[in-house]
């Protein structure tokens, strides 16, 4: 016996071959559910009860606060697309169902955007990877809400106007800080050092992210 | 005396066919209708859901009648009737078709022997019929009062062994014939038990006739005259052999062997629509009418002591009047009966829960330990009871000798 194996002799005793015992144990375990639940459920103090259900259409259980939900894209302070047509998230998506087709801006600062951006919700595994990869924080997905059911499978795949219809304007800067941003970050008032240890993180020292993640 | 007169042959008739109408239509197939709602709703509290709750009736100005869900059997039916009658092509048509109905009709014709309440009294205007039958003329309420009563009840619910067999072969499918096959070896091997445990209450009371068991059952416990108390105390060891046999006559869960959803589905896995509510109605009336025969026996019928039952006979003498409808006189006597016959149904209804309970709380058995379980167990016991009831009884009778 390599494995440790536990022999059991039965028949075991007189007590257990009746089975009257354990029987009465279990009705008795079953009864007191039962007694519980439903004299909480008639005199109305579900929530003393031990009933797990949830009725759907009345009630609904809230989501986590993380859930991604279905996609949506960000505008600018003017109302158009934050997108810029980069292909970072087509490229990323491992389930390939980001499809972009890049025209030219009327902006010159800008240069591309999106003449076509859709999204088959019915491929996408939810990963949030695209999300991850944007540069720019146009898409996003943190709408919470579920992918909507249809009758035609066409119908899932969310086009640009309905992508930007669940979208708001975005608070980051439009087009990042910039490629010189090294000194605009210092330029950038700083709180002065209050007692020996800064607010964020030792004085000077490289990012704290790993020691922190290590915690 | 006409016919229709009190006592003539057309009363009698026609008193026989109330009777039935009520305990069919009044009693057996509602109660048993209902019970397919409630076991679902109170397995569900046992297990910490809510169960079917939704099905309702729409009223007028948009507001709908849910009762707590109790429509959702009238849906079942309506689901049911709606269905395709679907018979395999290589079923036997006709046994097939009937099937369903050998499984439901035992449970129904056994009800013929059941009392379900005090004598009532038709003529007398004044008397209350209590435990000691005043009446001179009292209408039974029972069915048929026959002398062979219990076996009767043996013969007629052994049949249902025909229904889940027949159902089993006639589907032309080795999974239903399977678990035709098994439902005869069960319902067989449990039939001898439960006549033995039928046997020592036969011993104790000296006669076969439900309806004079519950007679005698006048006390729940009398010291001075044992034979007037309730067979639970008499026959303990009994009722609880009974109640197993009955559990196992019904082929429900600890016993559901004949049906075996994980395994083989059983005999009705060929059966849509009604005729598959046949059987599952069936069940719940087995349920219902061993019930019956388990409070008749062993729990005094109507009977709730004397105590209790004097007083209420006392209370409808000197509190209730008569009702005086222009065509008709309703008695006290008569509401007296009618009473009784609600005392009676909240037996009925404890023990169906009782049954419901053990449904959903015990793991079924595999098929060789029902069989151990039935011809080594439970029959050597059920002997033993009826030769140590025997001596007891010879004893006692020599002792007051």
């Amino acid at each position: 016996m390599a494995v440790g194996v536990k022999v059991v002799n039965r028949p075991g005793s007189l007590s257990q071959q009746m089975f009257l015992p354990a029987i009465a144990e279990g009705l008795g375990v079953t009864f007191r559910h039962f007694m519980k639940n439903f004299f909480g459920n008639v005199t109305g103090r579900r929530a003393k009860t031990d009933i797990a259900t949830i009725e759907y259409p009345e009630e609904k259980k809230p989501y986590p606060e993380r859930f991604r939900g279905l996609h949506r894209l960000m505008l600018r302070d003017d109302g158009q697309v934050r997108c810029v047509a980069c292909m970072m998230c087509p490229t990323v998506c491992p389930a390939h169902c980001i499809t972009i087709v890049a025209e030219e801006a009327p902006d010159g600062k800008i240069e591309k955007r999106p003449k076509i951006f859709e999204i088959d919700e019915l491929r996408c595994v939810v990963c949030g990877l695209c999300a991850e990869a944007c540069p720019c924080d146009a898409i996003r997905m943190d709408s919470s809400e579920h992918a909507h059911p249809t009758y035609r499978r066409v119908d899932a795949i969310l086009d640009k106007e309905e992508l930007m219809s669940r979208g708001t304007t975005s608070t980051a800067v439009q087009g990042g800080v910039g490629s010189f941003w090294r000194e605009k970050v210092t330029k950038a008032p700083q709180t002065p050092p209050s007692g020996d240890v800064a607010p964020h993180g030792p004085p000077g020292g490289p990012t704290p992210i790993a020691s922190a993640d290590r915690k | 005396m006409s016919t229709f007169d009190y006592g003539g042959t057309g009363f009698q008739a026609i008193e026989a066919i109330v009777k039935i109408l009520f305990m069919v239509l009044g009693f057996l197939m509602p109660l048993a209708s209902i019970l397919t709602w409630l076991e679902r709703r109170q397995s569900a509290m046992m297990q910490d859901r809510l169960g079917p709750k939704r099905a309702f009736i729409p009223l007028p100005r948009g507001k709908r009648l849910y009762l707590w869900g109790i429509l959702h059997f009238v849906a079942d039916a309506l689901k049911f009737i709606k269905k395709e009658d679907y018979v395999p092509s290589k079923a036997h048509k006709f046994l097939f078709m009937w099937a369903p109905i050998m499984s439901m009709a035992p449970a129904l014709i056994v009800a013929a022997i059941i009392p379900f309440g005090a004598p009532l009294c038709w003529g007398e205007s004044q008397q209350v019929v209590g435990y000691d039958n005043a009446c001179s003329h009292p209408v039974g309420l029972q069915i048929a009062r026959l002398d062979i009563g219990l076996l009767f009840y043996f013969a007629i619910s052994s049949l249902s062994v025909y229904g889940a067999t027949l159902a089993g072969w006639a589907s032309h499918n080795k999974w239903a014939m399977m678990g035709g096959l098994r439902a005869s070896s069960q319902m067989m091997s449990y039939e001898v038990t439960m006549g033995m445990a039928v046997l020592g209450a036969f011993l104790v009371y000296g006669t076969l006739e439900p309806g004079a068991i519950v007679e005698q059952q006048s006390h729940i416990l009398s010291f001075s005259n044992w034979g007037s108390s309730w067979g639970i105390f008499m026959q303990p060891l009994g009722f609880i052999l009974f109640l197993t046999a009955a559990i196992a006559e019904t082929k429900r869960t600890p016993f559901d062997i004949p049906e075996g959803e994980p395994e083989i589905i059983g005999y009705f896995v060929e059966y849509s629509g009604m005729r598959f509510g046949l059987f599952f109605l069936g069940e719940f009336l087995e349920i219902v009418t061993s019930s019956a025969i388990m409070v008749s026996l062993f729990f005094g019928g109507w009977h709730w002591g004397k105590a209790i039952d004097s007083f209420l006979a006392e209370f409808f003498t000197a509190h209730i009047p008569n009702i005086n409808l222009y065509f008709f006189v309703i008695t006290k006597g008569f509401l007296f009966s009618l009473f009784t016959i609600f005392l009676w149904s909240i037996k009925i209804f404890v023990f169906c829960m009782f049954q419901l309970l053990i449904r959903w709380s015990l793991p079924r058995f595999r098929s060789d330990q029902l069989l151990r379980l039935g011809w080594q167990r439970l029959l050597p016991i059920s002997i033993a009871n009826v030769v140590v009831t025997a001596i007891v009884i010879l004893v006692a009778q020599s002792w007051s000798r």
